[in-house]
């Protein structure tokens, strides 16, 4: 069984490969993205050393980090459930000897591991010769950072599923899906770091599962979070990670009752 | 000319027949549609409580251009959605239908297209607009009104030639070359006071890609904002416009001989 899932990693990730000039001008568009908010937080710095907690150095390195960890654990699963359950192939897979969520984590791996390999590190690499990026020294930082990516990447793609399942009990939910897209990015602190946001949001946020999938991760990598309170920010990806399985597992059983295909 | 602008008329009653089907996907798309653009405003509201100026610039005079930016934007978004015209007019053909009709080819494929939700974020930029132009207590006489006319037929023109342009590169090269959305993302650029870039993207954006005349640079106009002649740049907008649309225009003629229809 393990065999067959590591086989949909590797036509996933070969599929992704047979894509893969697509991917080039998305490294351009990230470091697009990327000086865009260079240069707006320099201007927005001017002559102050420190807002929000952060550096200009730090926030460089933040703005950075965090674009191209969005490289790595974005991934289309949502829209990818979303219409198969709209046009019925989801019942195929019904009836399968496998278990759909987990085929569909397992694709999500692929991709995730194609997009490390040709889309971040080159990515990242680019971005460090732009602009002045300043990575940390110590390699149990870059350790506990790669951990902390892949749980990343497994409470992205929870949100994901769940978004995606959704389907199951709306006829249409592209503007669900896209709204869903804006909150994450807002709410897991690519735009702006969280520490930015009004006293009342980030202490929402502190609630939410958002904040795991970047904002933390990103901080431990610039260098804000350190020493035992980064293996508490590892301890709480960890918890949202098995939180949210609750509620997969919850929407999953009741949405196969609800199967309904639309034309066919 | 009448019978052009009939033409418009039946593609609009159209449009409206089949979005009161689905009322409800209607509202959801506009909505999801704005919170994409808010994201860039969300921005700049939750920085400027950590910052009183951008670049020199107040909140209330970032806020104006960013106002500025979405009228224009927005109509030119309800014109302008040919997003995928590639895949549907030359890979699968459908220019071949097109081009057998008397009216001329551009127009039809931009009325088929048409996307008046768009339209909303216009609404709410002219609010925006209006909104700071009471905060920053500029007065406000005709010639404002004649001039703001101008300034946004003058950016309409200037998005449409540009992204003519680079639509029309469908005919000479059906795989994706991913220009679109590059640039889709340069134009972000557009939105802030160009002074905070360096001088390379600042002349990039002028003379380039202007992508400036479509924001800040008529923007200051009203601001009264003369930083390197800024608001005397602004009186250039409507000739850029036509300028950049002709190029436009000239290249997707030049395309459209170069289509051969599809296989099969």
């Amino acid at each position: 069984m393990a065999s067959a899932y590591l086989d949909l990693i590797r036509i996933r990730f070969l599929m992704m490969l047979a894509y893969r000039v697509n991917y080039y001008s998305g490294i351009a568009i990230y470091a697009i993205n990327i000086g865009a908010y260079y240069f707006l937080w320099k201007a927005i710095y001017g002559t102050q050393t420190e807002l929000g907690g952060f550096t200009l150095a730090q926030m460089t390195t933040y703005v950075a980090v965090s674009w191209m960890a969005r490289a790595f654990y974005f991934n289309n699963l949502d829209r990818e459930i979303a219409n198969e359950i709209r046009d019925g192939s989801v019942a195929i897979q019904f009836i399968r000897p496998y278990s759909y969520l987990m085929v569909k984590l397992m694709q999500g791996f692929g991709e995730g591991i194609f997009r490390l390999l040709l889309f971040m590190v080159p990515g990242m690499i680019i971005v460090c010769l732009l602009f002045p990026v300043r990575l940390p020294t110590d390699p149990g930082v870059w350790a506990l950072y790669l951990v902390m990516l892949v749980l990343s990447f497994l409470i992205n793609t929870q949100i994901n599923m769940l978004a995606g399942l959704f389907a199951f009990f709306v006829e249409n939910n592209e503007g669900m899906l896209r709204m869903k897209r804006v909150l994450v990015d807002l709410f897991s602190g690519v735009i702006i770091p969280i520490s930015f946001f009004p006293g009342w949001l980030a202490d929402t946020m502190k609630w939410l599962p958002f904040q795991a999938i970047t904002y933390l991760p990103s901080s431990v990598f610039t260098g804000r979070t350190a020493g035992g309170e980064a293996y508490r920010v590892l301890g709480l990806q960890v918890v949202w990670f098995l939180a949210l399985l609750i509620p997969i597992a919850l929407v999953w059983r009741q949405a196969r009752y609800r199967l309904f295909v639309q034309g066919g | 000319m009448m019978f052009y602008a009939s033409l418009c008329w039946e593609y609009m009653k159209n449009y409206a027949k089949t979005r009161l089907t689905y009322r409800l996907d209607f509202w959801i798309e506009v909505l999801s549609d704005l919170m994409f653009q808010g994201l860039n405003l969300i921005f700049i509201l939750i920085v400027f409580q950590h910052t009183p100026s951008l670049g020199g610039w107040s909140e209330a005079e970032v806020v104006f251009v960013y106002g500025f930016f979405m009228v224009p934007y927005g109509i030119f978004g309800t014109f302008f959605n040919l997003w995928n015209f590639s895949e549907r007019y030359i890979v699968k053909g459908e220019m071949d239908r097109v081009l057998t009709r008397p009216a001329y080819n551009l127009y039809q494929i931009l009325l088929e297209n048409m996307d008046p939700a768009s339209l909303f974020g216009s609404v709410v930029g002219a609010i925006i607009m209006a909104v700071s132009w009471s905060t920053l207590g500029l007065p406000f006489e005709m010639l404002d009104a004649l001039m703001l006319i101008v300034f946004i037929i003058g950016a309409v023109l200037i998005y449409a030639g540009l992204y003519t342009a680079l639509t029309a590169i469908a005919f000479y090269s059906d795989a994706p070359t991913g220009i679109l959305p590059l640039m889709y993302n340069i134009q972000n650029y557009g939105r802030y006071p160009v002074n905070i870039y360096n001088k390379t993207i600042r002349f990039l954006l002028t003379w380039i890609l202007p992508f400036a005349f479509v924001g800040v640079i008529p923007a200051s106009y009203f601001l009264d904002r003369n930083e390197d002649g800024l608001s005397t740049l602004a009186l250039l907008t409507p000739l850029v416009g036509v300028v950049v649309l002709s190029i436009g225009l000239f290249v997707w003629n030049r395309g459209i001989t170069r289509y051969r229809g599809a296989g099969s």
